[in-house]
């Protein structure tokens, strides 16, 4: 016989146990199967790769532009929110301040974007062959994990250049959280988007949302001026930022890297225990939909 | 031989329409009654999957009830007309979508071939699409690698091989798709209409592949097609889908011989009875046309290695010269020729017949219509147009040579000297 052992059926009298699957009409809460997801890891690495590699071919910068995008965003930040505005950032150099909000907003925003049209752009090669359609949105979060990792070494670079020139910031102790916090922004990324992509299967008003949804959340995250300004300044409305989980991660990226903004354990915890659990939803609904998906969408 | 897969009970609904607010009511009425623990109410509906039908209901059966089961390296062929359901049932065995009621369970990884080079990205070349296409596929990479040299050589791309394929022709893009699914190695390999693609020389290639497959592999393979020449040479056992049921199951041949029965219950025509009263301006009475294989009998396949005959039975009383003949036309209604008695036929008062007979490999596989004529040598006595209606199908074609149809209603075997 041939490799006939994993079964993941749901019955298993006696005689079902030879069969190596089973195809059905029964939606399980969560019947992933980490075995054969783990058999497709080579789909996944070939996956990030041709997403790292296609996308600038034929360009001339090539990868370059991963890191003209930030660098312009904290430009233009620094000069309207506090240049124009005012803003203050402490001792923190304003430009600094706006790159590092601006390099995890992005991680978090790349998965969100990338993830949440998974069904609609890939419904032509979704229609014609298996492999675990999760592999997708996770390889998205792999490949902007890289893109996120060039983008904080030009972070890094000009942390040391300002450091140089006798600004005065540091990392502090919590810099050990650091792995912690990428995960949470691919988590939450991650979640949000397998979300969205479900119900952009059937209905297609939540891609209309979402472009202005994520313009208006990075607002709402705090990432161009510190929570302690809206919490001086705007504190009947503090509550939105509080509680928005995103807020929490972002602040909690510059504190730990900067060493300024409101951080409380609270506040961490929360956000973990968000990023977690819309991961955990967002697989449910990703698994129940990725099976008839391809006759509605 | 083990069974290596069964199913029991697929089914498949579909909605029909576009999907707009009108779906979301009826998600919301199939969600009040799952939270309630009933049955899902559109299940009980549903139209039978009959393309031409006007649909008076919201729902359609795309398959009903299929059953069947495959045995380990058997070469099951799925037959059936456009709309059967044969691609919908694909599509369940290679989970990409699930049935709405029903099970399949496989004792195998099934791997589909569904249009092949689904998955190919333009931008990268030619040896990158080989790995990326053979993952999506469901190979490991050490797997493609230790068949890398081998895929490169079957699609007879070598020298493009480090090339984007956006540069390539559309051929060489179908070679090298195949050549890595070809090279695929699941217990069960699903294939649709693949042949339909590439050159002779290159369709020869393939079908040796998936005989390979198949016979030293002992690979079981589900094969769809409407060429039935291939299923004939390829398949072992067939299953013909008519409007999402199964209507039949048996040998290869059987299977390929009832689906052609069946396309022929519309339409066709291989006998015909004249009436008296057709007959009553003529002075001789015609009893009945018809068309046949030599050796067969009348309704049965007519393939292109059968003599064909043509009977006519009649009764001239009166008439004093008379010549039958019949005009041959092709499906567009074009005249392919007319061929006449050349020997007057001299009163006879009882039931006469009369045989033509058409040698084989003389017409090309296709759809035929003839008319049946007489005249006294000089003037045209009688005409009824489009009388038969018969079509002639390709013999079963050795493995390895071209499977398709040539163009022409005529493909006559000559001497070449």
């Amino acid at each position: 016989m041939k490799k006939v052992t994993h079964s993941k059926t749901q019955q298993s009298s006696l005689e079902d146990k030879e069969w190596l699957y089973e195809i059905n009409s029964e939606k399980g809460l969560l019947d992933f199967n980490f075995k054969e997801i783990w058999r497709y890891r080579d789909l996944l690495m070939l996956f990030v790769k041709r997403d790292i590699v296609t996308v600038y071919k034929q360009t001339i910068l090539g990868p370059l532009w991963y890191l003209i995008q930030p660098l312009f965003t904290s430009v233009i930040f620094t000069l309207i929110f506090n240049n124009v505005a005012n803003v203050s950032t402490g001792v923190v150099p304003s430009f600094l301040f706006n790159l590092a909000g601006i390099t995890a907003w992005n991680y978090f925003k790349e998965c969100l974007n990338g993830t949440s049209g998974t069904f609609t752009k890939n419904q032509n090669i979704f229609g014609k062959v298996y492999f675990p359609r999760v592999i997708m949105p996770m390889s998205i979060t792999v490949s902007n994990l890289l893109k996120f990792f060039i983008q904080l070494s030009i972070f890094v670079g000009f942390y040391i250049y300002y450091v140089a020139q006798g600004a005065n910031v540091s990392p502090n102790a919590s810099l050990i959280l650091f792995p912690v916090y990428i995960l949470m922004m691919a988590l939450s990324g991650l979640g949000l988007g397998m979300v969205i992509s479900a119900f952009t299967t059937k209905y297609r008003d939540l891609t209309k949302l979402l472009t202005f949804a994520v313009q208006l959340l990075m607002y709402l995250s705090a990432v161009p001026f510190p929570m302690q300004k809206v919490r001086d300044d705007l504190p009947e409305y503090y509550w939105a930022f509080k509680y928005n989980p995103i807020a929490q991660i972002i602040e909690g990226f510059r504190y730990m890297t900067l060493d300024t903004g409101l951080f409380s354990w609270l506040g961490f915890a929360y956000a973990l225990s968000f990023s977690v659990l819309v991961f955990l939803v967002g697989l449910v609904i990703f698994n129940r939909t990725e099976k008839n998906f391809i006759d509605t969408v | 031989m083990n069974t290596i897969l069964t199913a029991r009970n697929i089914s498949k609904q579909y909605r029909l329409g576009l999907v707009g607010t009108g779906t979301l009511s009826h998600d919301l009425n199939r969600f009040l009654h799952r939270i309630r623990g009933k049955e899902d109410p559109y299940l009980k509906i549903g139209a039978e999957n009959d393309r031409a039908s006007k649909a008076k209901e919201d729902y359609v059966w795309a398959l009903r009830d299929i059953n069947f089961d495959v045995k380990e390296g058997e070469v099951l062929g799925i037959i059936g007309k456009n709309g059967a359901g044969k691609s919908t049932l694909l599509k369940i065995l290679s989970r990409v979508t699930m049935p709405t009621t029903g099970s399949i369970k496989t004792k195998g990884r099934i791997a589909s071939l569904l249009e092949v080079g689904t998955g190919f990205h333009p931008e990268l070349t030619g040896r990158e699409n080989i790995y990326l296409n053979g993952a999506i596929l469901g190979m490991t990479k050490s797997e493609i690698q230790e068949k890398e040299e081998e895929i490169i050589d079957f699609s007879g791309c070598a020298m493009y091989i480090d090339t984007p394929v956006k540069r390539y022709s559309s051929g060489m893009r179908v070679r090298l798709a195949f050549a890595v699914a070809a090279h695929l190695e699941p217990d069960i390999l699903v294939v649709d209409e693949v042949l339909a693609v590439g050159d002779a020389e290159f369709q020869k290639k393939a079908i040796g592949k998936m005989k390979d497959i198949s016979g030293t592999g002992g690979r079981t393979v589900l094969f769809v097609s409407h060429n039935m020449a291939a299923v004939k040479s390829l398949c072992t056992r067939g299953v013909v889908l008519e409007n999402g049921t199964s209507v039949f199951e048996g040998s290869a041949e059987e299977s390929v011989d009832y689906y052609l029965k069946m396309g022929n219950k519309k339409g066709a025509e291989y006998l015909r009875y004249f009436t008296p009263d057709e007959c009553e301006s003529f002075n001789f009475r015609l009893y009945s046309f018809g068309v046949k294989a030599a050796n067969k009998e009348f309704g049965s396949t007519i393939l292109r290695s059968d003599k064909i005959e043509f009977h006519i039975e009649f009764d001239n009383y009166y008439q004093e010269k008379l010549l039958f003949g019949l005009r041959f036309k092709d499906e567009k209604g074009e005249i392919i020729f007319v061929t006449t008695d050349s020997e007057f036929i001299s009163f006879k008062k009882t039931k006469t017949k009369l045989k033509l007979e058409i040698p084989n490999f003389f017409f090309n596989q296709g759809v035929f219509f003839v008319d049946i004529q007489a005249n006294d040598g000089r003037n045209l006595l009688m005409r009824f147009s489009d009388v038969l209606n018969f079509s002639v199908v390709q013999e079963t074609v050795k493995e390895g040579y071209w499977q398709g149809k040539t163009p022409g209603p005529l493909k006559p075997n000559f001497k070449w000297i």
